[in-house]
């Protein structure tokens, strides 16, 4: 599989200002192979792709492709090299078929639009690839899936053989992640090279021959997949060993703390979201809530916190009905939340990180007095925050949208369990996270539930489900399937059960 | 009151007439943001093509050169926006109301400078009326479209080519493709850039075109900020029409409509009840409204409208 390289960057250096972002990083991509490209955020992988995509010039080493020397100054020269990007934040125009996106920029016709042409080239571009996306559908109606294929036939259609996937599977359910692997592996068949930008283990271990791991834009390792282990990639990335953040909860208590009965509500759509949930969380307890996202986990977690009209149901917290209330009310009854995208509903990004601690507070003492913020107290508490939730940089006046995604999440945990809350519901808490943050939030969330509080748990990482939760309820179409103990689940059960079949219950 | 009032073809031939400087705003609002740039700044380009077609016709005394005269000037004007909005990336809104500023004070100071004492001068050359062969037996369309200003059908052939340009071709897919998602563009190798500043001279060119129809074609005069708002109201019109020519055209109509609907039903009493002349011609605003609240079907603005692009790498 691996003759000469296809690719080889050597002494690759690149510094923005201050910071040494790649510190003569070696690359070497063998033809036909599929080769991951792994290290925490930060760690430099997509700023040495962006090199070689032509984005950044590269302040030291050479790039040699196919045994030449390689000049890459634009994309437009990656793209005649034969590089392909499939970008992470995918560029496609939302209300153009997939066919006007595949050949957009490169239509080899013209100046009119022939459709039918353009469609049929690219079904012809699809059956030679085996990859189904039917040409005159608009992307906007597509999932995400299906628009990461449109990408891939984007860069399939310019020619090109060398393929790097910038994160490919952070948008994906379960199923579309095993469909995008058949794909992949589909590609090397066909003789691709593809380089895999990414930080989960597990699709590392799935889907690569080969393996090089950057950390601090340093190499850290070149590992052949085969030969190699989970830990010993962990560790290379993180550059130490990981502790497990395991451990059922000891102090499962028997006061419900969350419950809820027959709870239905519509989604945004007006479609029946929630189709009737009885639940139970326990003081000490995380109740894991697994399922392919859609499947009405994000409405439940809005019911909840009070953000999504309840149609019918109860939802009750210590005893009392929440159910119509609004979220400040609901906040204090002690709920906590840990919303799905933290740069959308959990921060308000061009604020400080001290005012984002304070956001829901800012009414009362201590943080005001008569309707007048003490702007030395929410300095010195955000202070006294961010060092306590290990926020990098420790400064409280940075702006949070220059924080790194893991940053981030900490300023959003500070401010959300700094109020030692009752209820936690935190709804993908560690999606885009790597893995040292992801132990962080854990770690977080178990201290929580440690300290009695319980914790309702929504994730579509079923590692993360399974190995945080004392319980686990699986979510298909608006209803739970079954609750499970953790201890005792399996995989292949919670798996067929997210897919809607209720006889992998253990009888 | 009287179906003649209403259906008249003296009402439909004065609505092709109002409708026109209208449709043309509309359309260089349609191909402005379709690319992703707002350009406010439709209803100064419509003024400065209005004065400079009239000052030039004045002094050349030819009408060639006084409607390129015309639409040169609104192309200078929407240049200067597309440097502020494409390469300096300051606010769109911003830019374009200082540039309707800017407009109606060079106008007005120029045509005082030039007309003060004699006001425009009554023998320059006009634009002529078109008449449609073969119409003149044809009773009602004829009185309707059989002698419309020649600038009235290029508006409306405008509106065509437009909407074959945006929908049936490379270019226009091109275009639709940067003002939707400009670094999805930017990354296939569509300059974004040139796509943007092309788009905006095109709308400058298309509003004062209707600046030329005012003055040159409809008055035969200028006059102080004779353009009184129909640029606005084009930009209205293109929203109504969903960003869409043939939907701009539509809207347009509707707008003259109210119009001519306003003049041909002053001072008519139903009974002892006098027409609310001045409420009716509310009308197109008010469905400007319920269009842009969205009552009206969907009509979604493209993605990256008024948003300045930056390109990526260093």
């Amino acid at each position: 599989m691996t003759d000469a390289p296809i690719l080889e960057m050597l002494g690759i250096s690149k510094r923005f200002g201050d910071v040494q972002a790649l510190d003569h990083v070696d690359l070497v991509v063998g033809q036909g192979e599929i080769h991951a490209l792994v290290g925490e955020n930060g760690a430099g992988k997509t700023t040495l792709m962006n090199i070689l995509y032509g984005l950044y010039r590269t302040d030291t080493g050479s790039i040699r492709l196919r045994g030449k020397d390689a000049r890459i100054t634009s994309p437009r020269d990656a793209i005649a090299l034969g590089i392909g990007m499939i970008h992470q934040h995918f560029m496609l125009v939302p209300p153009l078929t997939v066919a006007e996106n595949v050949v957009l920029g490169d239509e080899r016709s013209g100046p009119v639009l022939d459709r039918r042409a353009m469609e049929r080239r690219v079904r012809e571009l699809e059956e030679k690839f085996r990859i189904i996306a039917e040409p005159s559908a608009r992307i906007e109606d597509l999932p995400l899936g299906i628009q990461q294929r449109v990408e891939i036939l984007k860069v399939l259609y310019r020619g090109s053989d060398l393929l790097i996937f910038d994160e490919p599977t952070a948008v994906l359910t379960p199923q579309e992640v095993d469909e995008l692997f058949e794909i992949v592996r589909a590609l090397r068949a066909e003789g691709k090279t593809l380089i895999l930008i990414t930080h989960k283990l597990r699709e590392v271990l799935a889907v690569s021959d080969r393996i090089t791991v950057l950390r601090d834009g340093k190499n850290a390792g070149q590992l052949v997949t085969k030969d190699t282990t989970a830990s010993e990639i962990a560790q290379a990335m993180v550059g130490r060993e990981l502790e497990e953040a395991l451990g059922r909860g000891t102090k499962v208590r028997e006061d419900i703390v969350l419950e809820i009965r027959g709870l239905r509500a519509k989604s945004d759509r007006g479609a029946d979201a929630i189709k009737g949930i009885d639940l139970d969380v326990r003081s000490g307890e995380i109740l894991g809530i697994a399922g392919v996202g859609g499947n009405g986990q994000s409405e439940l977690a809005q019911c909840i916190l009070g953000l999504r009209k309840v149609a019918g149901g109860v939802i009750k917290v210590g005893g009392i009905d929440v159910a119509h209330d609004d979220p400040e009310r609901t906040r204090e009854r002690g709920v906590a939340y840990v919303p799905e995208d933290r740069r959308i509903e959990g921060l308000v990004l061009p604020f400080t990180v001290a005012d984002n601690f304070m956001l829901g507070k800012q009414e009362a003492a201590p943080y005001a007095r008569f309707g007048i913020l003490d702007l030395t107290f929410i300095a010195r508490e955000g202070d006294r925050l961010a060092r306590e939730f290990d926020v990098r940089p420790p400064n409280a006046r940075a702006i949070v949208g220059t924080l790194s995604g893991g940053n981030q999440q900490k300023v959003v945990l500070g401010r959300e369990l700094s109020a030692e809350p009752k209820l936690i519901v935190a709804n993908q808490p560690t999606r885009g996270l790597d893995i040292a943050a992801t132990e962080y939030v854990h770690r977080r969330l178990i201290a929580q539930r440690e300290r009695g509080c319980a914790v309702l748990l929504i994730s579509s990482e079923l590692d993360e489900v399974r190995a945080l939760s004392d319980r686990i309820a699986v979510m298909f179409e608006g209803r739970v399937m079954a609750t499970l103990d953790a201890r005792t689940a399996t995989e292949q059960q919670l798996g067929l059960l997210m897919a809607g079949h209720a006889d992998a219950l253990p009888r | 009151m009287t179906i003649e009032m209403l259906l008249g073809a003296g009402v439909l031939a004065a609505t092709l007439r109002l409708a026109t400087p209208i449709l043309f705003a509309a359309l260089g609002g349609v191909i402005t943001e379709r690319s992703g740039v707002t350009n406010i700044a439709l209803e100064g380009c419509m003024l400065v093509g209005a004065f400079f077609g009239v000052f030039v016709a004045d002094k050349t005394g030819s009408l060639g050169v006084a409607i390129a005269a015309g639409v040169l000037a609104g192309i200078v004007l929407a240049a200067l926006h597309a440097v502020a909005a494409v390469t300096f990336r300051a606010d769109q809104i911003v830019t374009g109301m200082a540039l309707n500023i800017l407009a109606l004070g060079l106008t007005s100071y120029l045509d005082y400078e030039a007309y003060a004492t004699t006001g425009t001068p009554s023998t320059i050359p006009l634009v002529p009326d078109f008449v449609v062969p073969g119409l003149s037996q044809v009773p009602f369309v004829s009185d309707v479209i059989g002698r419309q200003n020649t600038l009235v059908w290029a508006a409306i052939i405008a509106t065509v080519v437009l909407q074959l340009y945006l929908f049936r071709t490379i270019p226009g897919l091109r275009l639709r493709a940067v003002g939707e998602h400009p670094r999805a563009a930017d990354t296939v190798g569509v300059n974004v850039y040139t796509t943007r500043y092309l788009a905006v001279l095109a709308s400058g060119a298309l509003a004062a075109l209707g600046g030329v129809y005012l003055s040159l074609g409809a008055v035969g005069s200028f006059s102080d900020n004779m353009t009184g708002g129909r640029g606005f109201i084009g930009l209205a019109a293109m929203i109504f029409g969903r960003w869409t020519p043939i939907g701009a055209l539509v809207a347009s109509l509707i707008f003259g409509y109210g119009d001519a609907l306003s003049v041909s039903l002053q001072g008519v009493t139903i009974g002892d009840l006098r027409v609310p002349v001045q409420l009716l011609s509310t009308i197109p605003y008010v469905l400007t409204i319920l269009a842009v609240a969205g009552f009206v079907g969907r009509s979604r603005m493209p993605a990256a409208d008024g948003q300045p692009y930056e390109s990526e790498g260093h």
